[in-house]
């Protein structure tokens, strides 16, 4: 069993309203850090912690703070980044359905520490019952003195306040979500000026997932040092993992990232296996944007050692025979899923969420839909695996945001490991049509382009 | 006033001394030619321009003296400023050819190449772009997109299909108008520039919306089929506007104004007023003044290097140069072909002939006598 921090109390029966968080120990972070701690020695805790952004890119979140701008008389805002997009991600709605209230400390505190007096949660439209729920804790929060005016007699006021975006992946993208929270068009800015200088309505501005906020709480709580003795290395402390697709047991766990893939994805107390007595074929570890790895490269790293769920672990061997952590949708695919069919399917996602502001996103993420869609229906030629390989390599780094980067890793994956999947496509255009590829290959599947 | 800070900064082994804050692009636009990256959507006028068609991608090789590190990915040069000692390669490097060569095939995969009906033929950059950098051939084989039409009023005429989405038409509109009422609907690529819903763009100064595109997106419904812009000379003139600067460049065959448009530099944007603001003019200037007598003619215009209307035909001005082989001598004696045949018709495609040595507009005489003195 495994060590829990987040989740400890989420079983528990009411958790959702304030009475029942309160009788458990909620908001005793809060009159902690408000009342005992001074600012620097909040984010200096944080910093100890080794707490990583929990939103796909593992940036430290105490250096992150540390970076913020503080011109005097200009307000700091602390943005809460909800609008959870990523296909296979839903860890976060998990978080804020069942646990309103430990987001809302965490929140408070690191407002606190940021010196933000108007906080932000900007949640995706699709989770429309949540925002209520966010809502009504907040309402709640605010009744019993711990948002408003003059918290505690500490003479910080803060409010939180949701704000419902309006269904856009790449409102997830920081610059992004603070120009839709402009009112703006919800496309990325181009950095630098990075958010910590100007950020929402120019001013300096943090912006931070959900779960890496909730994870202050157990920092304060337990002290920075404490939280880093979990995990490993720097994997600090637990993470949420959404785990769907094949397994027996969909749904979100926390693990203290000490665990190995093999154990996460076939013990009884995680996913429990592949359904239906199937095998596995191949998983993506991290969200859809994030390379998929086949099953061989998934249990072992290309050095034949066991393959942990962690930030350094996942990333062995880099994106040649390795993947990321990310935002923690961990997809798994057994021996009758298609990976052509996969791709095309995370092809259309980008294509139809790309923004459009640069060229090579917007026109690439549509050529590459076209040409995989071209495939999986039976009229591919060789030359387009060749083409797919091209167009990614134009699009990556070589775009405004990141999402480009997302489009282009995952064709770049497929190809890379499943490249025989997409030649027995190309060969056996009917056959393709009726069944599957399957695990013909997965025991050899490394291919790697120069 | 404090002595400006000058930060020293190598482009493709080319170095200078620009002011701090300067963009690594307009360093290199000082330094000119090949050096400088080209650029669709940065309109140094317009607040908030570039970044977005990756086109002006630069390899950094070293971030500055204090730290040399070089920048990992590429930047757009047009929106990163220099520090001091920065060393950046521009066509020096594989790397930003490479990449260059993408987004030039990117910027085309949807683009209906319908140039020889395109009235922005002859002075559009996309054409300059993808002859520069681009590949001879697609290997985009889907249909290219198209958009339900919209009419953006009497002045204007929209061409979606054509559009590279770089949104300079709606920072221009921000910049010159109190209110914009075109802006980009939809997202990715079936992004588009229209009015939400219907309506016509009727500000003042909204024509300069023509002059900043790069394509042929948004063209003068007044010129449009009219001429082809390399069959006109382009002359400044100015009159008296009341609301704006009334410095413009018209396009003239003989003594016919065919359009108006602002002056352009040798980097196609706007040019400065005496005064030092940009040089934008009004729709009255540019759609209603088609006569000679309107406007008071200085001479014959500067032509941009980016223009094919300066190839042969001007002498002496920006860019401009004069190939040294004439039609027959590429031919070896042979008589032109058919496309030649059509163009030795014309008056102004006489290769004896400068039209920038000839104060006025030309019409049919002045170059019969030009002939006749030669």
């Amino acid at each position: 069993m495994g060590v829990k921090l987040l989740l400890e109390k989420a079983s528990v029966p009411g958790i959702r309203s304030y009475d029942v968080y309160r009788r458990e120990g909620g908001y005793a972070a809060v009159e902690k850090a408000l009342k005992e701690m001074s600012i620097e020695a909040i984010v200096e805790e944080v910093k100890k912690s080794g707490l990583r952004g929990r939103g796909g890119a593992g940036f430290p979140a105490g250096m992150k703070w540390s970076f913020i701008a503080k011109p005097e008389g200009v307000p700091r805002h602390l943005v809460c980044n909800a609008d959870e997009s990523e296909p296979g991600t839903f860890k976060d709605r998990y978080l804020m359905e069942f646990l309103p209230h430990l987001l809302i400390e965490g929140l408070i505190i690191s407002s606190f520490a940021l010196g933000s007096n108007d906080t932000y949660i900007y949640i995706r439209g699709e989770y429309a019952w949540v925002a209520t729920i966010l809502e009504e804790a907040i309402l709640e929060a605010t009744k019993n003195g711990w948002l408003g005016k003059n918290i505690l007699g500490t003479g910080f006021d803060c409010m939180i306040h949701v704000h419902r975006g309006a269904g856009a992946y790449i409102c997830g993208e920081e610059t992004a979500l603070i120009e839709s929270l402009e009112g703006k068009r919800g496309n990325p800015r181009i950095k630098p000026p990075f958010p910590a200088i100007q950020g929402l309505w120019m001013r300096p501005t943090v912006v931070n997932n959900v779960e890496t906020l909730a994870a202050i709480v157990p920092i304060i709580k337990m002290g920075g040092e404490e939280y880093a003795k979990i995990g490993v290395g720097r994997s600090t402390g637990t993470k949420l993992i959404s785990a769907c697709g094949n397994i027996n047991k969909p749904g979100v766990y926390e693990i203290d990232m000490t665990i190995s893939v093999e154990d996460f994805i076939y013990s009884d107390e995680y996913c429990g296996g592949i359904a239906n007595g199937k095998k596995l074929k191949a998983c993506i570890p991290g969200g859809s944007s994030v390379p998929i790895l086949p099953a061989n490269l998934l249990l072992k790293t290309a050095k034949g050692e066991t393959r942990y769920m962690n930030y350094e672990s996942l990333s062995d061997g880099g994106f040649a025979t390795g993947s990321m952590m990310g935002s923690g949708g961990f997809i798994v695919l057994d021996e009758d899923q298609c990976i052509v069919k996969n791709t095309l399917t995370l092809a259309r996602f980008y294509r139809h969420e790309s923004c459009g502001q640069c060229s090579p996103c917007r026109e690439g993420t549509g050529w590459m839909e076209k040409i995989l869609q071209k495939i999986e229906s039976g009229k591919g030629e060789m030359s387009d695996i060749d083409l797919l390989w091209d167009i990614q390599i134009k699009i990556e780094g070589n775009t405004i945001c990141p999402l480009g980067d997302a489009a282009a890793w995952p064709v770049a994956a497929a190809i890379r490991h499943f490249r025989d999947e997409f030649e027995w496509h190309i060969n056996h255009k009917e056959l393709a049509q009726t069944s599957n590829f399957g695990l013909q290959h997965y025991a050899d599947p490394i291919h790697v382009p120069a | 006033m404090s002595e400006q800070i000058l930060f020293k900064v190598t482009v493709d082994n080319i170095t200078i001394e620009v002011p701090a804050g300067t963009t690594i692009l307009q360093a290199a636009r000082q330094i000119g030619g090949t050096v400088a990256p080209p650029a669709m959507c940065y309109y140094s006028k317009l607040k908030g321009s570039g970044g977005k068609c990756r086109t002006c991608l630069v390899e950094v090789s070293k971030g500055s003296e204090k730290d040399p590190r070089p920048m990992p990915k590429l930047v757009a040069s047009c929106r990163t400023t220099v520090m001091d000692g920065m060393e950046v390669k521009n066509i020096t490097s594989e790397k930003v050819i490479d990449a260059r060569a993408g987004v030039v095939e990117f910027l085309l995969l949807n683009h209906p190449l319908d140039c020889p009906i395109c009235d922005q033929a002859g002075e559009c950059h996309l054409q300059d772009l993808s002859f520069e950098h681009g590949a001879s051939n697609t290997r985009y084989e889907f249909q290219r997109r198209t958009f339900k039409k919209h009419d953006l009023g009497k002045h204007i005429q929209l061409h979606m299909t054509r559009c590279i989405l770089c949104y300079r038409c709606v920072f221009t509109a921000d910049e010159l108008t109190n209110k914009r009422v075109h802006g980009i609907l939809d997202r990715g690529d079936h992004a588009e520039i229209a009015t939400h819903i219907e309506k016509s763009l009727d500000n003042e100064f909204i024509g300069n919306v023509i002059d900043v595109c790069p394509v042929g997106a948004l063209t003068d419904k007044t010129f449009r089929f009219k001429n082809r812009v390399w069959f006109l000379k382009p002359m400044d003139a100015h009159r008296e506007c009341p609301i704006c600067s009334g410095r413009v460049t018209l396009w003239n065959r003989g003594d016919e104004v065919f359009r108006v448009t602002a002056r352009k530099d040798e980097w196609g944007e706007i040019e400065d007023t005496p005064q030092g603001k940009p040089g934008w003019i009004c729709n009255t200037c540019r759609f209603d003044k088609k006569q000679s007598s309107d406007w008071v003619i200085e001479g014959p215009r500067a032509i941009s290097r980016q223009s094919v209307i300066s190839q042969g035909h001007y002498a002496g001005k920006v860019g401009t140069h004069i190939p040294n082989e004439t039609f027959s001598a590429i031919n070896e004696g042979r008589a032109p072909h058919l496309l030649m045949d059509i163009h030795n018709e014309s008056e102004v495609n006489q290769t004896n002939i400068h039209l920038s040595e000839n104060e006025g507009p030309s019409n049919g005489s002045t170059f019969n006598q030009n002939i006749n003195n030669a």
